[in-house]
Order: C-alpha cells, then sequence, then structure tokens
C-alpha cells in the first residue's frame, strides 16, 4: 500500500491513521448502544491508543546517533508542527486549562497569551539560529558556542531542574487518568503510565517520539474539538462555537447578576464540609478582573519559559532545513491554537449547562435532593470532583452551594450535557495523549543531554556509537523511574509545578540562549554567571516567597522567573564586559549562524 | 527584553562600508524589531488596557473586547505574524544569495 520512502507517505500513513481512529470511535459507539460498559469503553480507548504509539515507537527503533538524537534532521515542516504541539500540550492544557479559566476567568487567560505569545520569541529569537548550528541539545549549542565544560554543565542543570519539575507533573497526570480509566490504584497506574511513555522513546529515541507525538496529535485534538463542537450544537448554542458564543457570554452576565454571584460569601465553618481541591464560582465569567500587572508579568513569564524549555527547542533541531524550522515553528503555533481557542468556548459551555435554569442540564436554582439524584452528579460527587451543600438551608441549590473540581469541566462536561460514554472514553484517551507526549519529550530533553553533553563530550569522548546509544537508554529509564517515584508521592498539583518548569528556564536559560545569537561580545564567563546565578536567585526568590516572605514588585511563586532572568541578564552582561571578549573563531562562529546557507557548526554526526 | 533589542538598535553604528554579511544581518535585524513591536503590542500593550478594553464598543463577533482578545484575537494574530515573519526572513535570505540548497 505504501511504496518508496517512509517520509514521502507521511501523509498517506497518517491520512490511514486517523481514518481508523475514527472507525475505532464509531465501533465503540455502537459497541456502547449494544449494551458495552461504560468501564470497558474506558479501558478499550486507553489500551488501544496506548499499544498504537508503543507499536510506532518499536518500529521506528534505530542505533544511529543522529536519528536517535534528531530524528535524522528529514522531519518535514507540518508534522513537525504537529509533534511540538504535542509535545507542547500537556496534561495541563488538555485537562486543567478549561477548568482554570472556568473558574478565575480572564485572569487566568493570560496563560492562554503567554503560551502561544512565546512562539513568536521561538521563531524569532532561537529556533533557526539553533537549527543552523546543527547541535543535538540546548547545552551542546551553550557548550559550543561558549566553549568549555563548565558553561555545557550550568546549562545541563538549568535544562534538569526545570524539564525534571516539568516531567513529575506529567507522570503523575498520565497515572490518574490511567487510574480512572484501567481502574487501578493510583501507585500502580504511574508505573503503568511510565511503562507506556518508555515504551515510545526507548527503542528509537527522538524518531520514535517524533512519530509517536504526530499519532497523539491526532488523538488529542479530535478528543478536544469533538466535544465541544457537538455540545454546541446540541445546546443550539451555535454550530461553530469559536465564531457563536457572544450570546451565551453575555447570558452567563446576566445568569450571575440573577443568582447573585459574589453575594453571599461562604463562612469558614461551611467551607471546611468541602472537598479538598473543589471550588465555586466566585469569579464573573468574561470580566476584567485582575491588575493589568499581574496579568502581564505571568504572560511574560510564560512567554520566555517557552522560548527556554529545550524539549520545545529540540523539536526544532529535527527539520532538513533552517528555513524549515521558521515555518515549522508557526505551523506548531497553529496546531495549539486549535486547541487553546476551544478551552474557553469549553470553559462557557460547561457553566452555561449548569447555571441556566432553561436548559435541562441547569442545576442550579433546583432543590438540592432533586440535584443530589442526578446520576451524573453522583459519579462525579464519588470521583470527588463535584460536591453540594444547602449551606442556607433553604433547600434549594444556590450558585454559591455548588463546588466542582477543575479537570471536571473537561471530563465531566460530556456526561452533563448527556453525550454518549464513548466520547467521555475518547476524552480520557486525548488526556492521556496529550500527558504521555510531553512526557515523552522531556524525557528525552533530560536524558539526551546527560548522555550527550555529559557522558560523551565530558567524560568519555571516545565511546564508540553503540555504547553512546545505551547510556542513552539506561539514563532514560532511570530519569522516568525517578519521575514516577517523584509522581507517586503527590507533593504538588499538575498546574503549579508546570508553571514553576516555565519560571526555572526562563531564570537560567532565557538570556544565555538569546544572547549567545544575538551579542557577539557575550562569553563563557558571564553565560555561565547569568545561567547559574539566574537559577540561583530565582530559587531563593521561590523559596523565599513560600517561607512567608512577601516579596516586591507583585512578583508571586508563579512569576518568580523574573527576578531570577533580571539577575541572569545583569550578571551576563556585567562579567561579559568585565572579562575577555570571546575569541576570533567564536565570533565567526556566530557570524555563521546568523546565515542560513553552507555548514552546520556541528557535523552531522558528532 | 524588547528594550534590550531596542537599545541595541539605536546604538549600532552604521559602518561606512558594509559587507554582504553585515547588510544581510543588519535588514534581519529590522526585521526582528518590527516583529517584536507587533508581539510586544498583542502580547503585553493592550493588556495595559484591560478595563478600557471592556468597556469599548468595539465588540468582535460580539464578545467584548478583552475577552476576545485574551481567547482568540491575540493568538491568532501571533500565528499570522509567526508566517509572515518567516517569509520575509526568507525574501531577506533569498535577496543576500543565503538561501540554502534543497539538497543540504
Amino acid at each position: 500500500m505504501f511504496k518508496g520512502k517512509f517520509i514521502d507517505n507521511l501523509p498517506k500513513i497518517y491520512g490511514t491513521y486517523t481514518g481508523g481512529f475514527i472507525v475505532f470511535i464509531i465501533l465503540m459507539a455502537i459497541a456502547e448502544q449494544a449494551g458495552m460498559s461504560a468501564k470497558l469503553i474506558g479501558i478499550f480507548f486507553v489500551a488501544f491508543t496506548v499499544l498504537i504509539y508503543a507499536l510506532i515507537g518499536y518500529l521506528s527503533r534505530t542505533m544511529q546517533t543522529d536519528a536517535y538524537y534528531v530524528a535524522g534532521r528529514q522531519v518535514p515542516t507540518v508534522f513537525n508542527g504537529m509533534a511540538t504541539a504535542a509535545d507542547w500540550m500537556s496534561g495541563a492544557s488538555f485537562v486543567a486549562m478549561a477548568g482554570g479559566i472556568y473558574f478565575k476567568g480572564y485572569g487566568y487567560m493570560a496563560l492562554l497569551v503567554g503560551w502561544t505569545g512565546g512562539y513568536v520569541l521561538v521563531a524569532s529569537l532561537l529556533a533557526p539560529y539553533l537549527r543552523k548550528f546543527g547541535c543535538y541539545t540546548v547545552p551542546d549549542f551553550i557548550g559550543t558556542r561558549y566553549g568549555g565544560n563548565l558553561a555545557r554543565l550550568s546549562a545541563v542543570i538549568v535544562l534538569t531542574v526545570a524539564s525534571f519539575t516539568y516531567v513529575t507533573a506529567q507522570i503523575n497526570a498520565t497515572g490518574t487518568i490511567a487510574s480512572v480509566a484501567l481502574d487501578i490504584p493510583f501507585e500502580i497506574a504511574v508505573y503503568v503510565g511510565l511503562a507506556s511513555i518508555l515504551m515510545c522513546s526507548m527503542l528509537g529515541g527522538m524518531r520514535a517520539v517524533t512519530w509517536t507525538q504526530v499519532a497523539q496529535y491526532i488523538v488529542l485534538i479530535i478528543a478536544y474539538l469533538l466535544p465541544v463542537f457537538w455540545i454546541s450544537n446540541k445546546m443550539g448554542a451555535g454550530v461553530f462555537p469559536h465564531l457563536m458564543l457572544a450570546d451565551e457570554v453575555a447570558r452567563i452576565a446576566e445568569l450571575e447578576a440573577q443568582f447573585g454571584l459574589g453575594e453571599v460569601k461562604n463562612s469558614a465553618a461551611d467551607l471546611k464540609q468541602v472537598p479538598k481541591g473543589l471550588s465555586g464560582i466566585t469569579k464573573a465569567h468574561a470580566e476584567v478582573n485582575t491588575t493589568p500587572w499581574k496579568f502581564i508579568s505571568l504572560a511574560v513569564c510564560m512567554m520566555a519559559g517557552t522560548a527556554s524549555l529545550p524539549h520545545v527547542m529540540m523539536r526544532y533541531f529535527t527539520t532538513p532545513s533552517v528555513k524549515a524550522a521558521r515555518r515549522s515553528v508557526g505551523w506548531s503555533l497553529f496546531f495549539i491554537f486549535l486547541l487553546y481557542s476551544s478551552a474557553p468556548m469549553l470553559a462557557t459551555l460547561s457553566k452555561l449547562s449548569l447555571m441556566d435554569p432553561n436548559l435541562a442540564t441547569g442545576i442550579i436554582g433546583k432543590s438540592i435532593s432533586e440535584v443530589q439524584a442526578i446520576d451524573w452528579y453522583q459519579n462525579w460527587n464519588q470521583a470527588n470532583l463535584m460536591f453540594v451543600s444547602d449551606f442556607n438551608g433553604n433547600g434549594t441549590l444556590e450558585l454559591n452551594e455548588f463546588f466542582m473540581g477543575g479537570k471536571a469541566v473537561v471530563l465531566a462536561t460530556p456526561e452533563i450535557a448527556g453525550l454518549p460514554y464513548v466520547i467521555s472514553g475518547l476524552v480520557a484517551a486525548g488526556g492521556m495523549a496529550a500527558a504521555m507526549s510531553t512526557a515523552d519529550g522531556l524525557v528525552l530533553a533530560i536524558s539526551n543531554a546527560l548522555s550527550h553533553d555529559i557522558y560523551y563530550k565530558m567524560i568519555n569522548p571516545r565511546a564508540e556509537t553503540a555504547k553512546r546509544l545505551i547510556v542513552a537508554r539506561v539514563l532514560l529509564v532511570l530519569i522516568g523511574f525517578a519521575g514516577a517515584t517523584i509522581a507517586a508521592l503527590e507533593i504538588q498539583g499538575i498546574l503549579g509545578s508546570v508553571i514553576w518548569a516555565f519560571d526555572f528556564a526562563m531564570s537560567g536559560l532565557f538570556f544565555p540562549l538569546v544572547l549567545g545569537v544575538w551579542w557577539k561580545r557575550a562569553n563563557a564567563q558571564g553565560a555561565v554567571a547569568g545561567m547559574l546565578g539566574g537559577l540561583i536567585a530565582g530559587s531563593a526568590y521561590l523559596i523565599a516567597v513560600r517561607s512567608g516572605y512577601p516579596g516586591f514588585w507583585g512578583v508571586t511563586q508563579l512569576t518568580f522567573g523574573i527576578v531570577g532572568s533580571l539577575v541572569s541578564l545583569v550578571l551576563m552582561v556585567v562579567v561579559s564586559l568585565m572579562t575577555k571578549a570571546p575569541d576570533a573563531a567564536t565570533q565567526r562562529m556566530v557570524d555563521e549562524v546568523r546565515i542560513p546557507s553552507g555548514k552546520a557548526i556541528l557535523g552531522k554526526q558528532h | 527584553m524588547s528594550f534590550w533589542v531596542m537599545f541595541r538598535l539605536l546604538t549600532y553604528r552604521e559602518g561606512k562600508k558594509m559587507s554582504k554579511q553585515q547588510q544581510h544581518w543588519e535588514k534581519t535585524r529590522t526585521l526582528l524589531f518590527i516583529t517584536l513591536a507587533i508581539w510586544f503590542v498583542f502580547s503585553i500593550g493592550i493588556f495595559f488596557f484591560g478595563a478600557e478594553m471592556e468597556a469599548s464598543s468595539i465588540r468582535p463577533l460580539g464578545y467584548p473586547l478583552s475577552y476576545y482578545m485574551t481567547c482568540q484575537g491575540s493568538l491568532g494574530i501571533f500565528v499570522i505574524l509567526i508566517f509572515w515573519f518567516a517569509g520575509r526572513q526568507e525574501k531577506i535570505d533569498e535577496e543576500f544569495g543565503y538561501t540554502e540548497r534543497e539538497d543540504d
């Protein structure tokens, strides 16, 4: 069926895959009608998709370094865009984002702006130049541009701190979904999730991760968009929700006034009854509810963090050319936009379906006992994601008496809106795909930095290819297990640690990367001071704020990257200017990086 | 960050005779400056005026302007901006003969 080269056949292969997946959804829908149990449908969805990813991972196995580290540098623009989108959109984007918008409204949407605007920085400041450089990893660029093992080591440290913070959250998310869908305890599910993550990446490195990420993007985008369009049409809100929900947004504001949003404050004693992690609607849906600085500082941190996170940057090392790397950033953002612009629409539909008394699904204003008798309420109450309580004792459910978990917006809305269970199974598979694809990218980024930059470049430069790739795989497994072990402890929430990862990356890597291309005078001493100083300053601020220090300039524990990166910038410029300018060879290297044509700085195999 | 770029641009002294490569870099840098200026407006600039946007009578597709920009407007502009930037940069590279060969 597929003659000729694999790369030329990609559209056909993934077209067939998408068709096959849709057929699978239809088969499941038929099976549901025929009486298949909800639990079995969930198991089928998660198991089937994970097996496909593992198969792709197996078929992409390799023993060549450039295939293992950069997928042979032949990933076409559009496909690299899809892979980056999956790499980028984590369990947090898929499961938690719509919930955040639902509860916090405008203030939270700074994340939408930040997580997309960062790609403009990636495209214009970094990606094409790092692609021209021909490096395998981000520390590879730092180490070669600035020279010296200390610079390389500092970059590896920052990369590991940022990516490891991020990856525990993703393994946690795969564990959560696997434990719900397969009905096994969380502590075991975490390792099931880890096993599926490793199956995708261990044999084929970047090549395997690339082709599974494309497959995961297709699953996650179908799983996100299908319910949004379906619910919108079912509610009669609009055929194309993104363009047509203005009336619904206005209607929510009307209902908020009618139900007296914010008029009744719950007492502390009442709130004690509410299970941990659930919250009520306390903020208006579409009102500007935050100060400009709060909004902007969060967006700035997410943007600079995007441009410094190594697992994203290394995706652009896999394109065939500099030109393709640039265009590929555009495609990445386009594919991300498809999901991000849908999240606020899902939040709107979810909120309206719960609030509007004119809709059959509306529960606010109904009697408490009536709500407690609803099937879906009982299910999600059992899962600890929904709660009602008659605080004022009038027998009616008031707006301030309804509580929900952030995850429920994505996970429960299809069921609330009366969609068949097959959609809930699909959403679980989508969440699994989102968390797995990001975890894969992160684990690979860390283990590649350790195997290539520490083992090969610093410890044993004479190691032969086979040995290097074995070391890379052993490290991959070790890091995966370390991540899973910490994830099993459940120290912090998914979203909080994701935001921290961005701040860590921004603190240590943003300016050393950008100035490496855009400022010839930057030297090794400056870069080391910038990376380590930034990371230390950022971490110190985070620790101080968490132990009670009020902070300054309105910088919170979510935006500590501002402090870190400013310290990094100042240190880098001052120390660079105080020490010797880089030698002529380095200056020529920077000149060479700035033009797309000609040979890469580092050879094809290095 | 873009203040830094602005500073570099303002303090840059143009040499009398620029080599081909310097001219190429000069144009590349101007393009970067324009791109970052547009980026700055839609990622940071307009959000100084959240309250004003909310009160504005401009309502794209009927949404309040502040709501629209955060959930679609700015995001869409970024997508277009990157493709526009990529196209312009390709033209600059072509002009100076720095385009990569296909078999590279």
